[in-house]
């Protein structure tokens, strides 16, 4: 008799609002907590490098002389770590879905010097 | 009797997510013999400790299985805490215990919809499945990620649930209740189901002890083993725990077990939900485990009993770090549950033992 029970459920799925949506069309909107993606704001980053040692995929990279932060987001697995290691709190996690890629890429910031700036 | 032949079995197969090969030594429709071979997902992640510090792996171990992720890196965590002596804040032993409920609730749905599949019931599959997303949900709203939840760090959790999302998770369990209510009700009186599963692939309480079967594949079996009824981490605060026990040993007895851990699992979380300290979430954690200390650890997965070993060697990396995952202890119960069975029942024995090839293998 269990199939009768289940039956009705799967028949009053019929008129109520779908568990999907229409994606491509629609999408669902991404929580406000979601670990999305890490962006970084230059204009406080140190270039200090710790972002790099803390992070378990090696996926940033520092480069101190020639003033550029680089993420490769292919290897980036959205832990975190580099954003709480931060002690200039300029890593955070984007809150949002990205495209998808069609090609792999390195994003390289430059990162401008506040002191030569304000020197001049 | 007809002549002895041996049917491979996996490791591609449709009710198999994961890679496992089995030889079949079938005689007419009967399989007398059942002889596992795994090793095809095997991608050495506990060699990968000497490689990355404490801290970092945590992310691998949560890697360790999909299904289990949170339950993973629970485990690692706990093990290098005891290691190095931390305690852990009560709220966030709170917070971890909630997780780790929700990833039970989480992976049982998922399972009784792949039993459900196995054996034709496809509408079954759907509704579990649907449910299982509402889960998926509150871990996206709750830590950021679906799967996994990278929310545990040696030391405590890296997020906190405030009050108010705490209602609304607690509000969506109430919402999943009534349907899973139906559905758990269809699958416990089916008689459809009752076929296929009712003694099939049993396994008396003595050998289940024999065969060291741990999890619901052994409590169904009337083990009684569970880990968390040593009360251990947020466990000790329950007013009452009970494991969830039945003498059927046959695959309608795992179901059952399966379908009651999942109100349990329900229950906890409603209840440490209500007593959450305030307080808070994380302890700094300093330096490296001494040289030669060793920590080891259990943990009640999904699947059953995790144990976890660490060795230190006074860096920051770990000497040694080791796993056994519930899915190795319960391959040998498996085999035997196998032996003199119908072909036809093979996938729904398999099934029963819930089986998470990747964990095995790491
Ligand atoms: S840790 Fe922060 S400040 Fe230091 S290099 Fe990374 S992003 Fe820049
Ligand atoms: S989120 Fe984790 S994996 Fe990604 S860059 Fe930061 S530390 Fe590395």
């Amino acid at each position: 008799m269990g199939s009768f029970k289940l039956g009705g459920m799967t028949f009053g799925s019929l008129f109520k609002k779908p568990e999907t949506v229409l994606y491509p069309v629609e999408s669902k909107p991404a929580p406000a907590g979601l670990k999305g993606h890490i962006v970084n704001d230059v204009s406080l980053c140190i270039l200090c490098g710790i972002c790099q040692k803390t992070c378990p995929c090696h996926a940033i990279t520092v480069e101190k002389k020639a003033r550029t932060w680089a993420i490769d987001p292919f290897r980036c697995v959205q832990c975190g770590s580099c954003a709480r290691a931060c002690p200039k709190a300029c890593l955070t996690m984007e809150p949002t879905y990205t495209p998808v890629a069609t090609a792999e890429y390195v994003t390289t910031l430059e990162v401008p010097d506040q002191k030569a700036a304000a020197a001049e | 009797m007809g002549k002895a032949t041996v049917i491979p079995f996996g490791p591609q197969h449709p009710v198999l997510p994961e890679p496992l090969h089995l030889d079949l030594v079938v005689e007419d429709e009967t399989v007398i013999e059942a002889v596992p071979q795994i090793g095809f997902v095997h991608r050495g992640l506990e060699k990968l400790v000497e490689t990355r510090d404490y801290n970092q792996f945590i992310y691998v171990a949560e890697r360790i299985c999909g299904i289990c992720a949170m339950g993973h890196s629970l485990g690692y965590a706990e093990t290098v805490e005891s290691l190095m002596g931390v305690e852990v804040p009560k709220r966030a032993e709170y917070l971890r215990v909630i997780w780790h409920e929700l990833s039970r609730v989480h992976s049982h749905l998922l399972w009784l919809g792949l039993a459900a599949d196995a054996f034709g019931f496809e509408s079954m599959f759907m509704h579990c499945w649907r449910l299982r997303e509402r889960v998926l949900d509150i871990f996206e709203k709750t830590t950021g990620g679906r799967v996994i939840l990278s929310v545990v760090k040696v030391g405590g959790v890296v997020r906190d649930i405030d009050d108010a999302m705490m209602a609304q998770v607690i509000a969506t369990l109430d919402g999943i209740m009534d349907d899973y209510t139906k559905i758990m009700n269809t699958l416990l009186t089916d008689t459809s189901v009752k076929n296929r599963t009712v003694d099939v692939g049993y396994i008396s309480h003595k050998d289940a002890l024999a065969l060291s079967m741990v999890g619901p594949f052994a409590r169904a079996s009337a083990v009684n083993y569970d880990v968390r009824s040593f009360g251990r981490g947020a466990y000790g605060d329950l007013a009452d725990f009970r494991p969830i026990l039945d003498d059927g040993g046959d695959c309608f007895a795992r179901v059952k077990v399966r379908c009651l851990e999942v109100l349990q699992s329900i229950e906890i979380i409603k209840e440490l939900a209500a007593k959450m300290p305030a307080g808070d979430i994380e302890v700094a954690v300093k330096g490296a485990p001494a040289d030669g200390a060793q920590a080891s650890n259990v943990l009640e997965q999904p699947r059953g009993e995790c144990y976890y070993y660490a060795r230190g060697n006074g860096t920051k990396n770990l000497e040694r770090m080791r796993m056994r995952t519930p899915t190795s202890q319960n391959l040998a119960g498996m085999t035997s549950a196998l032996a003199g069975c119908d072909l036809a029942d093979v996938n729904m024995i398999i099934l029963t033992i819930d089986p998470c090839i990747s964990c095995t293998e790491r």
